[in-house]
């Protein structure tokens, strides 16, 4: 248990998958400009991430890694060279499954997270958790923690810089820097201030 | 053509032919190329053996020289719970391969390694596995000379893996090196410094009783068990430091040390 | 070369850089930048993978049923880079191994995507080659760029030659650390992005909300 919270710790603050790893940087970017619209996709990208970690962690296990096909009776198969292609197909089936199923059984979560679902399969903070999932060979329940805390993260980073965002369209930026400029030496002071978290552990 | 692109029967081709030409590609890659990856995997842990026992030189020394020199090792498994070499019959048993044996791989399965709790667990990294690879160098009448040992430790951002080399009396200090660790680049990363390396050969691992006496410590480290900790990295360091003693106290190598090596 | 085609090559160098002015594929532009070796390998790796795959989407282009469209877009893609991988790992395995993960995010690097949706569907193979070709030598020079500055000031060294020789190694040179983490690689580009428009002020962004002057006018008392 102890172990699942460290777990869960270290990936929403010591590795933030956008200050720390700059994951998912273009909508990062491009899509904090609201703090209501960035808390709407922080919460898509949270439950998209939770979702396909854990089957993306089935999938690598007992599809495609080394030695993992032995109950179809092929123990010197290794399919790992495939992850890329498969992690993607089924981020992007899975996105389209979830539209599909919220406009139907929750209509009213649908209108406030569907503009933002299909933004999803091309955020690299998801295709990065599982590639990184793969690289740390997290097991089954591990990875489910990983999925929760990597979506975490992001969320509370895109919504952290809205807010900033939000006021600073007040404040007097030298022309070339205005817009984007700024953004990205907002985020270069957030990763300053997420590095303290390094060497924390619970 | 334009009118029944969008067709059924259309959209299925499109599909298949599509898939069979990039599987045809990527498996066909992947077979080519599959041997020159393993070489390249296997030449890099050498070199990292090699680097921690002091033998190569990433100047003068080029991948043939790592291929010659490490024939000179022995690879073999100890059974860390009993400190002795696996046997023939035991490895068959296991379907262990002491040339192709990976700790990283064995670490998450639980028939080859096991959780360690907390207070075990000095060195922070979770789970331990059971066997471990060895590579020794032997003289002619079979004493050990040099020994190298796979260790590993957290250290402030992540585990650090590196090889320990020790002498064939068991305690003296050959050389360490680090092959893969996330520590902060310019402080704790300073670990693969060849530089800060230099201090660690001729130290002593343990003391006259038989524990772990050596450490990393501030300003200095010149006792025979002490090397000089690294400026602004104290995790780092401590790290280093819990690393050692784990794996060469009684749930690392040893029993390994004082069944067979300094009998 | 025509001149058209010169123009769809040079054009996303310098005018249109796809880092800087069209922000994209930023996230591997901030990772794999801490040496000059390890960007240049990412930005080949990237270049050419945005043009194989510009090319063959664009001779599919008019075999795409359009329910498929982006499916079969993702399918090459990944195909291609998996393609890279294996040969990355193949014949320069040092540097895939400080690669990583960020081989396999070339995947979702928006800038492959973005080609081939703007322009691969819509232009002729040879043509979406050498938009690719561009696109992607604009983010190689901004990725040797970021790499040259954080290797210089973080290690002392370009391509692991050494310039400014460290303290650590008996020099005179006390490197600067930060430039070795995250934050720098944010402030770099923020510099970068604030160099480019102010010499080319059209990209400059309005102020969505003007100041109003500090002191105001008023009538004799």
């Amino acid at each position: 248990m102890e172990h699942y919270l460290s777990l869960l710790f270290t990936s929403v603050f010591v590795e933030n998958m956008a200050l720390m790893l700059f994951l998912g940087m273009c909508t990062f970017l491009a899509v904090s400009k609201k703090i209501e619209t960035a808390i709407g996709l922080g919460i898509a990208v949270v439950i998209v991430q939770s979702i396909t970690m854990p089957i993306n962690n089935l999938i690598f296990t007992y599809l495609l890694k080394d030695g993992a096909l032995s109950w179809a009776g092929m123990p010197d198969l290794d399919l790992s060279f495939l992850g890329f292609l498969v992690y993607i197909g089924v981020i992007a089936a899975l996105v389209q499954i979830l539209e599909l199923f919220l406009d139907k059984f929750v209509p009213a979560l649908y209108n406030a997270l569907g503009i933002f679902l299909p933004l999803i399969t091309v955020n690299c903070a998801i295709m990065g958790g599982a590639l990184f999932m793969v690289e740390r060979s997290y097991t089954f329940s591990e990875s489910m923690v990983y999925g929760v805390g990597s979506g975490l993260g992001w969320a509370i980073a895109i919504a952290l810089m809205a807010g900033i965002r939000e006021k600073l369209k007040y404040s007097d930026v030298p022309p070339g820097l205005r817009g984007l400029g700024i953004t990205f030496i907002t985020a270069g002071l957030m990763s300053l201030g997420f590095m303290s978290f390094s060497g924390l552990t619970l | 053509m334009s009118s029944n692109v969008n067709s059924v029967s259309y959209t299925i081709k499109v599909a298949l032919v599509l898939c069979a030409m990039c599987s045809i590609m990527i498996s066909g890659a992947a077979v080519l190329l599959k041997p020159m990856q393993t070489a390249n995997q296997i030449l890099d842990r050498n070199r990292n053996i090699l680097i921690a026992a002091g033998m190569y030189d990433p100047a003068v020394n080029t991948n043939a020289d790592v291929q010659s020199m490490f024939e000179r090792f022995n690879a073999r498994i100890v059974d860390l719970d009993t400190g002795s070499y696996l046997t023939d019959e035991q490895l068959a048993e296991l379907g262990i391969d002491p040339l192709t044996y990976s700790e990283a791989a064995s670490r998450n399965d639980p028939a080859l390694s096991s959780a360690l709790s907390s207070d075990e667990d000095t060195a922070n990294i979770r789970r331990r596995v059971r066997y471990a690879t060895v590579y020794s160098i032997e003289s002619a009448e079979g004493a050990y000379e040099t020994l190298v040992l796979p260790v590993s430790g957290f250290g402030l951002w992540g585990i650090m893996y590196g090889y320990l080399a020790i002498e064939g009396d068991g305690n003296t200090i050959r050389g360490i090196g680090f092959y893969d660790h996330k520590e902060t680049p310019g402080l704790g990363g300073e670990i693969s410094n060849p530089i800060w390396q230099a201090q660690w050969p001729g130290k002593q691992i343990f003391d006259t009783a038989g524990d772990v006496a050596f450490e990393l410590v501030k300003g200095g480290g010149q006792g025979e068990s002490q090397v000089d900790a690294l400026s602004g990295a104290t995790l780092t360091s401590r790290g280093v430091e819990n690393m050692i003693a784990f794996w060469l106290g009684q749930r690392g190598f040893g029993s390994f040390l004082t069944n067979e090596v300094k009998s | 070369m025509s001149e058209m085609s010169k123009t769809i090559l040079i054009k996303p160098i310098f005018k249109e850089n796809p880092i800087a002015l069209q922000v994209l594929g930023v996230c591997s532009a901030l990772a794999v930048t801490t040496s000059v070796q390890v960007a240049l390998v990412m930005g080949i790796s990237l270049t050419m993978v945005t043009a194989f795959s510009n090319m063959f989407i664009s001779m599919l282009r008019n075999h795409m049923p359009s329910s498929i469209r982006m499916i079969i877009q993702m399918t090459i893609i990944a195909s291609l880079v998996i393609l890279v991988d294996q040969l990355l790992k193949a014949f320069a395995y040092e540097v895939s191994k400080q690669l990583s993960v960020f081989v396999g995010l070339i995947i979702t690097n928006c800038i492959v995507m973005g080609r081939a949706e703007a322009f691969a569907m819509k232009n002729p193979p040879g043509l979406s080659f050498l938009d690719g070709l561009g696109n992607g030598a604009g983010y190689s020079l901004i990725l040797v760029i970021l790499g040259a500055v954080r290797e210089l000031i973080g290690s002392g060294s370009i391509l692991g030659i050494t310039l400014l020789p460290t303290v650590a190694d008996g020099g005179w040179y006390q490197p600067n650390g930060l430039m070795l983490l995250a934050p720098s690689a944010f402030f770099l580009i923020g510099f970068i992005i604030w160099i480019i428009r102010n010499r080319d002020n059209s990209q400059v962004e309005r102020n969505e909300f003007s100041m109003a002057s500090h002191t105001v006018e008023k009538g004799a008392h």
